[in-house]
């Protein structure tokens, strides 16, 4: 579905190994369309998780991985990266852009506005409070970026403006790679702690009559937020929307807030969210390819605004 | 001597309870030392801002002391894991639960959790315990109910049967009766004397219905206006003059007589 048209027989010929009639589709297919669906799946139903994540951690149904400034962190992290390296001479450099490199940046950007914002949530307890310091964090770490690039050179600026597009392409099997494992891990965490996620639908104290070490899960449930918002900034771009609308659709198509049934159907219903924006920015046939953020926020805002109007029925 | 023969399964010694700040700690109530019997109703008395829920969250280890010590069976509360004590004491709170879609059936279900594994199954015995405690609150015409949809004192019997299917020595309720009518009130009250007789459990239960707890409750803890904590059943109380010294009485003062508070003639 891109510039290129294919035969779906072609198509399943190369999957299934066999060899196409012509061998520009079958680079096509194994070394674009097939990394960046697989990317679409990655950061579709990651972002959808860590969504679900804070929204349960916050008890707050607004909560998200962008309106919580985490993304802006995870942004922060890349802009010094990139951006900084003009300030700070070589020493970023030599970390340089290797994709661990960027990997790191981003979900230590993350964690860092995530733990911040913890813990001054600890302080306020005030759930309108949380949101407005979330989004107070996301244009503190905006106004910084603005700072460093004045100081960039306008490459520089150009390589971090087209990051911040959101890209699901340009993804080479290395880096989908090294995506993969770090998503991985994340994934296979959130599992381990699907018992603390459903005492917390009861509030942090009763959570604590029922055995769970609520520090220790907070902090998990940290990590595995910032290391999966992380590592999907690093890889495709601040991705907006999807973390925030993805699990209210979950919640809305099964009724229910057992994290059980609820955290695989928010993974696979953000992997098919993504991939039909995916296409949608393909433009099927044309030659050009919209940002992949401008069409998740383009679907993703309506979808918010519809749950606010019908805010009786929005839940954690 | 007559202590020998009781089995105490709740005790406090020099406790003060109140809130750890940095330059100073704010204690809200001080020298308190009862100890609450196996199988006993026990309510805790005292007028607003006394620091009953302070001193419930501090039993139930929800905070921490400020000086002194709480023991559960003997053993220092702060030496008992969350887990270990989730499967001794049991909790009813005030405040609202974050609005979720939990059906009643699951919100019973959380109260489980202690004994469930990693990922949560409910084993036949946890269904069969969950059912038990609904069961005893009579509310199987809920169970499939989203709990949000429910009345105050719908809400409250789910809550009581959530700690039931925990299954703890002690239930500790923080003013279950808040927010009800009278006869929502007395049938919590009858509900949980019911649930002492039949299952032998310890309640503790802080509330404001002083005369209905003086008809029911097996003993009391009565913290005063002075500062004075008196502990003991209703007869041990009204001889010491404690019920007296729970409010000032200009308005209403307790008649020994009737074993009930009165409204003064205006």
């Amino acid at each position: 579905m891109g510039s290129v048209t294919i035969p779906i027989k072609e198509i399943l010929n190369i999957l299934s190994g066999c060899i196409a009639s012509k061998e520009s589709w079958e680079t096509i297919i194994l070394n674009y369309r097939l990394p960046k669906a697989l990317t679409a799946v990655l950061v579709g139903s990651g972002l959808s998780i860590s969504g679900l994540l804070m929204q349960t951690l916050f008890r707050n149904p607004l909560a998200g991985p962008f309106v919580l400034g985490i993304s802006s962190g995870a942004s922060l992290g890349v802009a010094l990266l990139i951006l900084g390296s003009g300030l700070f001479g070589g020493v970023f450099l030599s970390v340089g852009f290797s994709n661990w490199g960027l990997a790191i940046a981003a979900s230590l950007g993350a964690f860092l506005v995530l733990s911040a914002v913890i813990i001054t949530a600890n302080r306020v307890r005030d759930t309108m409070s949380i949101l407005i310091i979330g989004l107070m964090f996301g244009s503190l770490t905006s106004s910084v970026i603005s700072v460093l690039s004045y100081f960039s050179s306008s490459e520089q600026i150009k390589q971090y403006v087209f990051w911040s597009f959101g890209s699901l392409g340009n993804l080479s099997w290395n880096e989908l790679s090294v995506f993969s494992i770090i998503y991985a891990l994340g994934i296979i965490g959130t599992f381990l702690i699907i018992k603390p996620l459903n005492s917390f639908l009861l509030g942090e104290n009763y959570a604590k009559s029922l055995g769970i070490n609520i520090k220790r899960s907070r902090n998990i449930i940290l990590l595995i937020t910032s290391l999966l918002t992380g590592v999907i900034t690093a890889f495709a771009g601040p991705i907006a929307f999807i973390g925030l609308a993805v699990p209210h659709i979950a919640k809305l198509v099964f009724t229910t807030s057992n994290h059980k049934i609820l955290l695989p159907a928010t993974a696979i219903i953000g992997a098919i969210v993504l991939l039909i924006c995916d296409l949608i920015a393909q433009l099927p046939t044309s030659e050009f390819t919209l940002p992949i953020n401008a069409i998740t926020s383009l679907f993703g805002a309506p979808i918010v605004i519809w749950l606010l109007v019908r805010k009786k029925k929005i839940y954690v | 001597m007559s202590n020998f023969k009781k089995h105490i399964v709740l005790k406090t010694e020099n406790l003060s309870v109140g809130y750890q700040q940095k330059k100073q700690d704010k204690v809200v109530a001080k020298n308190i030392n009862v100890s609450i019997e196996k199988g006993k109703f026990v309510a805790l008395l005292g007028k607003n801002g006394v620091g009953k829920s302070t001193l419930l969250r501090t039993l139930s280890k929800v905070q921490k002391p400020i000086s002194g010590s709480v023991y559960i069976n003997k053993k220092k509360l702060s030496t008992y894991t969350n887990q270990e004590l989730a499967t001794l004491l049991s909790l009813v709170l005030t405040e609202r639960l974050p609005v979720s879609q939990l059906t009643v059936f699951e919100l019973i279900a959380l109260g489980r959790q202690p004994y469930t594994n990693w990922i949560d199954t409910l084993s036949e015995k946890d269904i069969e315990k969950i059912h038990w405690a609904i069961q005893l609150t009579e509310i199987e015409h809920l169970k499939d109910r989203r709990f949000y949809e429910l009345s105050d004192g719908q809400l409250q019997r789910v809550l009581i049967a959530r700690a039931l299917a925990q299954d703890t020595e002690i239930i500790i309720l923080d003013e279950p009766t808040a927010h009800l009518d009278i006869h929502h009130t007395f049938k919590v009250f009858s509900l949980l004397k019911n649930l002492v007789e039949t299952t032998g459990k310890t309640i503790v239960i802080s509330t404001h219905e002083v005369n209905l707890a003086i008809q029911l409750a097996d003993e009391f803890i009565l913290l005063s206006d002075d500062d004075t904590v008196y502990n003991g059943t209703s007869e041990e109380l009204i001889n010491q003059d404690a019920f007296s010294t729970l409010f000032p009485k200009e308005l209403i003062s307790f008649n020994k007589n009737l074993q009930q508070f009165i409204i003064n003639k205006i």
